[in-house]
């Protein structure tokens, strides 16, 4: 690993001006960052430690039923605490593992935004606000890619704000050597529609598969998905399953997950 | 270099380290408490895992500097005061769960947090809690019995071996 300089502000105005450094770099938990840096993938002169910000850590409800979760949250505290949303709760539950949830955080995760990582589906799926120190920004335009989102250097996730679905469930086919969802569906029904996001599929990130979310507005069943299917083109295709196999998994995972949540 | 303080097994300790100087080095090189073992250094094996205020962790994918003022505990803490086997100890050597003893630092750890949290694990959920903790010598099933023998239960239950 490159040698590099530390700071571990203690609020979000100290950690802006400590990222305001070119080559500064944010650490949340950890657990993606620093396998990175012990692979030279990233070469930061200045980590930022997010993880002693109090102001960003906590879950809560605020005036309009959402449910408020701090970047600094770990996955654990999300688990134990987010009871007000269980399918997002569940989600938490089954990142990683034990000891990679008590340091891995929600805004690192949506900062990260791997394309095989859980969060990302959650948040799409709920249409959830992702709350950074500069702005307010909507899930539909945050996620842009694979590892790639609206932030903008320098930004951090300060929080993120979830309306609470209906109904809701994760169904994620494990990868079991890596434990990241090598297809992972989250399907959450609200009063005005359901959403359908999903991740570990494509070679673009999360996406919303807006067909069945149609099929499924209409008819919240896993029937309703009979005649659909995603194309096979632009899927991830690599050692652990090809294209079409995830293509396929992708509707096997979205029926799972309506059926669960029905 | 920096210097590092926080609590280690009940003790103040601290020393100098690096910005990039891992929990796991930290408490290996600087402090000379081995028994916490890196097995593969990508954040898998568990081999590394500790406790730091109270929580799992794995110290390979931790830096020393996020520790700072904490409270860590390591194999070393485990054993009772006057140097008898923990409950989990004991009953690791009691069912033989362990072969090479490699993983067995982090599966010791890891277990200490599961009966913390769940004092009474099925069997299934002490073999989801052991996600993180890879080992090559046993098959899993002798550690899976050695922490339900720890946690008090009945083992009659576990599949036909």
């Amino acid at each position: 690993m490159y040698a590099f300089e530390t700071k571990r502000p203690t609020t979000i105005a100290e950690a802006v001006a400590a990222l305001a450094t070119e080559e500064a770099q944010a650490l949340g938990g950890g657990q993606t960052l620093i396998p990175t840096l012990k692979q030279r993938l990233a070469m930061p002169s200045r980590l930022v430690s997010l993880s002693g910000i109090a102001e960003m850590r906590g879950i809560c409800m605020d005036d309009d039923g959402r449910l408020c979760i701090g970047g600094s949250t770990t996955h654990a505290e999300v688990a134990e605490g987010a009871g007000a949303y269980p399918a997002l709760a569940e989600t938490a539950r089954h990142i990683g593992d034990p000891a990679v949830r008590n340091r891995g955080t929600l805004g690192g995760s949506v900062a990260n935004n791997d394309p095989s990582a859980c969060y990302p589906a959650a948040v799409l799926a709920s249409n959830a606000t992702v709350v950074t120190n500069a702005r307010q920004i909507a899930a539909d335009d945050f996620f842009q890619g694979m590892f790639t989102t609206a932030l903008e250097e320098g930004e951090i996730v300060t929080e993120v704000k979830f309306a609470v679905p209906k109904v809701a469930h994760y169904q994620k086919f494990v990868q079991p050597a890596s434990r990241f969802a090598l297809v992972g569906v989250f399907v959450a029904k609200f009063s005005d529609g359901v959403r359908v996001a999903v991740t570990g599929a494509s070679e673009s990130g999360v996406f919303r598969w807006s067909e069945a979310e149609a099929a499924l507005s209409d008819d919240f069943s896993p029937s309703a998905l009979a005649g659909l299917s995603v194309p096979a083109e632009g899927m991830i295709s690599d050692l652990h399953g090809t294209g079409a196999y995830r293509a396929h998994l992708v509707k096997v995972m979205t029926g799972r997950a309506v059926t669960a949540a029905a | 270099m920096t210097k590092v303080s926080m609590r280690v097994n009940g003790r103040a300790v601290s020393g100098e380290a690096e910005g990039r100087t891992l929990l796991v080095d930290f408490l290996r090189g600087t402090l000379g408490l081995t028994g916490t073992h890196v097995g593969c250094d990508t954040s898998q094996c568990g081999a590394c895992v500790v406790h730091v205020d109270g929580k799992a962790v794995k110290a390979c994918a931790m830096f020393a500097f996020e520790a700072e003022g904490g409270e860590v505990t390591t194999i070393e803490g485990m054993a009772n005061a006057d140097g008898s086997l923990s409950t989990i100890q004991a009953a690791f050597q009691d069912h033989h769960g362990l072969q090479c003893g490699f993983c067995t630092p982090g599966m010791v750890m890891s277990a200490a947090a599961l009966l913390k949290e769940n004092p009474r694990p099925t069997e299934h959920e002490v073999r989801e809690y052991l996600e993180g903790n890879i080992c090559r010598c046993t098959g899993y099933h002798n550690i899976v019995k050695a922490i339900l023998a720890a946690s008090g239960q009945d083992m009659g239950a576990i599949a036909a071996e």
